[in-house]
């Protein structure tokens, strides 16, 4: 018989403490502590591990540097500093007014105009991590599911699961159709949610996506709203990548096709949007929900207490984006950036016999590498990740990190380095892939 | 279509204690523009000591726009940076100052210091981190309004309290933890843990070494975690001085047992430093796996590293901190001294305090009944009439009725010396109409019944 001792120093700590489902026991975490051991640095470490898994945009802060050169008034509080005491006292989670009609004006020009934003819409986050926890707070309970199509953003099994008690059902998407999400997908997924016994409570898309680094077509987007409006749940899109699509025609959010549609049934739309990718902000700690639902709005800033953003912050972001002069050229300039960056990596890579999915978008592209696989499984393509980290020195995302249901596919950020340190990543990649040639061809060939 | 928690009312913000803040928000006091308006003691804001700060600022522009002491620009970097583990210089810069705030009896490691947005997300991730959804955490009664909200809402955990009673003046006994323990376990809610604040919000004053001990016996003998909100700690402005529970636990010399591990601070600048605005909070725990949990979830409200660059820079400068601290508590003191000057014209008794930025005051001589309700009326009346907004002691759930928090620290001078007139006017209309009252109650009841069933009222049961 066995005999139970009572441990009590383990069951002191919540569940959710001791639980796994923060993910950072995933292969797209230990890259970064390889990293971490030993990062490259041109001078210093010119060996290094290049850092390609980081979604990071890094190729326009000299227009954020200008721009605080020039306006120092928005890191102060004016002569005297009077306004100091006032934003240093203000922790209302309405959040700075001046700071959300900024926010909602720069949302419509990224969108170029195509739709509108209400400030009084805007809920304020600190980062979209927060956001997309706290919508999944609001839309949905313990136990119940949200359709995410695959494959998607690794952090998300975190942010959406870990506190909230919520399950992700993925929406399998495959490279038969570039990934693009249809409407017999949503359906298997809505059938599979429904077979476990969860209530599905939402769909939650990224646009442009993590880590397809494409956005999604508007016949797509416009099946995903009549899916969500049939099974009457609701619909987030996280639209992060908004300001980062190459060209602004190319993208269209959610919220110009509830315009068309004169928003009808939108009380079931949220947006999600931050400055950490399109400014290369994420130290700011700046994200918002934007949503269509008055209660959620309402809920939304309420919950926000838990994760508001410093007034200092707010202050000095409220000047920036009200600035049109600059948020116009901003724009324009980190899209023909971001365009010219995938347009090098792409040819680095087709030079190297490496096809990529066709992006549009996003700080990263979506690159094919299952030809390469001894095994057309998910360890093969584990076994490949693991010599890309250490013998060709790259941290790059497996696929399988970002659920995709397909072997051999990798995500390989562009965006967070610069143009010289890319072109040694290609090289090595270059380098690499000439390796495996030679090592392929037969002796008789020789 | 929403959750259920989205259409709970845990967030709390249908109580009276947000009420009042929206009839002061329809009328707010002015000195110019708006003299009869509501004077606003409701908020435990500290704006005694702005320019301090201010100047400061002035003289070190440099942490304002972002410079690196080699005149080198931080921008880049800082906009860049979202470790979850927090600016190490800052870390470093915060416990050196906790450690100062507590007389450098005990000290701090930054490795055991997690950054959160704010206390309430410091407070919520403990929750978290300590108790499953449907178990409970125990907290002396009166307390902060908000904790109902902050350590019961998006996590599932139970607040059961610890019913403090007047005739001890408040303070925590062992008889009371245990009834609540008791109490708990009827309800089969399985306790995790006490949660304090200390300084006290609303009692504003510090626990005792008693009370402490009391905590330390109860959360050995029952085998559970001990959080202390110390958020107001820098408010010490008069004896006893600040005994933080690290101190207490390290004087019984408990620092390597098990209980050790159950002991977390929770801090922030919002108070000591008057800037709730910059969302500075934070956990500080020996215990490694909540170290390591609580890091994580952070994520979910990091503090900007914009806002952390600026106050590593001005914590450094311990010059100005200490003169900062030293200041700032003989203003609250000074301040608090002119506010008990006031009650007691008014004849209007109090809670002795030594911290925080309020004074927890007995109206219950005011009351028409020793009820809640007769609370929540003369609360009202305040409002109405007296034009100040002061929290009533239901909504900290206080257990006796007349209870009042009244903040003295976030208004200049010249305006508390104006409330603190309406109160005087108030008490003494008040008083007047209750002899009035009772005068006319006596005659009607000589009247007989058959008269009473005319008037519009029933006569209340004398107190």
């Amino acid at each position: 018989m066995a005999i139970e001792i009572e441990q009590p120093s383990s069951v002191e700590l919540s569940k959710v403490a001791v639980s796994e489902t923060h993910g950072e026991d995933s292969p797209y975490f230990a890259g970064w502590k390889a990293y971490d051991e030993d990062p490259y640095q041109e001078s210093n470490n010119p060996s290094g591990v290049i850092q390609m898994g980081l979604a990071e945009n890094q190729v326009s802060f000299d227009l954020l540097e200008e721009y605080s050169e020039q306006h120092s008034e928005a890191f102060t509080w004016g002569k005297g500093a009077p306004g100091f005491r006032e934003n240093a006292l203000f922790q209302d989670y309405h959040g700075l007014q001046s700071f959300r009609e900024a926010m909602a004006s720069f949302m419509e020009q990224i969108r170029g105009g195509r739709a509108k934003f209400d400030s009084d819409r805007v809920v304020l986050t600190a980062g979209a991590t927060a956001a997309n926890e706290l919508l999944t707070f609001i839309l949905a309970d313990p136990g119940d599911a949200l359709l995410v199509p695959t494959p998607y953003y690794p952090g998300f099994d975190r942010d959406l699961r870990w506190r909230t008690g919520v399950k992700i059902v993925p929406i399998h998407c495959d490279s038969s159709n570039n990934f693009q999400i249809t409407p017999q997908a949503l359906e298997a997924a809505y059938k599979e949610a429904e077979a476990m016994n969860k209530k599905v409570r939402a769909v939650l898309i990224t646009n442009p996506s993590n880590p397809l680094g494409a956005t999604i077509q508007r016949s797509v987007l416009e099946e995903i709203l009549d899916f969500v409006t049939h099974k009457n749940i609701h619909l987030v899109s996280d639209e992060i990548y908004s300001g980062s699509a190459f060209s602004s025609s190319e993208f269209i959010s959610i919220a110009e096709i509830l315009e068309s549609r004169k928003y009808k049934n939108s009380e079931r739309v949220h947006i999600v949007y931050s400055l950490s990718k399109d400014l290369g902000l994420p130290g700011f700690r700046v994200g918002t929900i934007y949503s269509y639902n008055d209660k959620v709005v309402t809920t939304a800033r309420r919950m926000s207490s838990f994760t508001l953003i410093s007034s200092q912050t707010q202050h000095l972001l409220a000047s920036m984006l009200s600035n049109k002069k600059f948020t116009e050229n901003y724009i324009k300039t980190n899209r023909e950036r971001l365009r010219k960056r995938y347009e090098m990596i792409i040819q680095g890579l087709k030079n190297a016999g490496i096809e990529c999915l066709k992006g549009n978008a996003g700080l990263f592209c979506w690159m094919n590498l299952s030809p390469l696989l001894e095994e057309q499984t998910r360890e093969g393509e584990l076994a490949l990740w693991d010599s890309m980290l250490h013998e060709v020195k790259l941290n790059i995302s497996p696929g399988s990190s970002c659920h995709c249901s397909e072997p051999g596919w990798f995500r390989v950020c562009f965006a967070n380095m610069s143009e010289q340190t890319l072109e040694i990543a290609l090289k090595r990649i270059h380098d690499f892939m000439q390796q495996r040639e030679r090592q392929r061809k037969p002796i008789s060939s020789q | 279509m929403l959750s259920k928690k989205a259409s709970s009312l845990c967030h709390g913000e249908d109580s009276s204690y947000f009420h009042g803040w929206q009839k002061y928000d329809s009328d707010r006091y002015d000195k110019l523009t708006n003299p009869k308006g509501i004077i606003q003691m409701g908020l435990a804001e500290n704006q005694l000591s702005f320019d301090l700060l201010e100047s400061w600022l002035a003289s070190n522009p440099d942490a304002l726009v972002m410079k690196r002491p080699n005149g080198e620009s931080a921008f880049t970097d800082l906009a860049l940076f979202q470790d979850y583990h927090g600016s190490a210089d800052f870390k470093n810069k915060l416990v050196n100052f906790m450690a100062r705030i507590r007389e450098n009896k005990v000290n701090f490691k930054p490795d055991n210091l997690v950054l959160t947005a704010g206390s309430t997300s410091a407070n919520e991730i403990l929750m978290f981190c300590l108790a499953d959804p449907g178990e409970a955490f125990l907290l002396p009664t009166p307390y902060y309004a908000g904790f109902d909200r902050d350590l019961k809402w998006r996590t599932g955990a139970e607040i059961v309290p610890i019913h403090c009673s007047s005739s001890d003046g408040f303070k925590i006994t062992m008889c009371a933890l245990e009834e609540a323990y008791q109490r708990a376990k009827k309800l089969n809610l399985k306790v995790k843990g006490v949660l304090v604040t200390n300084p006290s919000n609303p009692l504003g004053t510090t626990l005792t070494r008693d009370e402490l001990n009391h905590l330390i016996t109860f959360s050995i003998a029952k085998n559970v975690h001990i959080v202390s909100d110390e958020i107001y700690s820098g408010t010490v402005f008069d004896s006893p001085s600040f005994v933080s529970i690290t101190e207490a636990v390290m004087d019984r010399n408990l620092e390597h047992t098990d209980l050790w591990s159950r002991i977390h601070i929770v801090y922030s600048l919002s108070k000591d430093l008057g800037l709730p605005g910059f969302r500075v909070g934070m956990i500080y725990s020996n215990n490694k796996t909540v170290v390591s949990a609580a890091t994580k979830m952070s994520s979910f409200g990091l503090v900007s590293s914009q806002t952390q660059f600026l106050l590593a820079n001005m914590l450094s400068d311990m010059k100005f901190t200490d003169k900062y601290m030293k200041e700032n508590k003989e203003r609250l003191k000074k301040r608090k001294e002119t506010l008990v000057s006031g009650l007691k014209l008014a004849g209007i008794n109090y809670l002795e305090s030594n911290a925080g930025l309020f004074c927890w005051v007995d109206m219950s001589h005011l009351l028409v009944s020793n009820t809640f309700d007769a609370e929540k009326e003369l609360w009202e009346q305040i409002i109405e009439e007296a034009k100040l907004n002061i929290s009533p002691g239901s909504s900290f759930h206080c257990t006796e009725p007349g209870w009042f928090r009244i903040c003295f620290a976030n208004m200049c001078a010249e305006t508390i010396q104006v409330a603190l007139k309406r109160l005087k006017d108030f008490s003494q209309s008040i008083n007047s109409k209750k002899k009035a009252g009772s005068c006319s109650r006596q005659r009607r009841f000589l009247l007989g019944k058959w008269v009473s069933m005319l008037l519009p009222y029933d006569p209340e049961p004398d107190r």
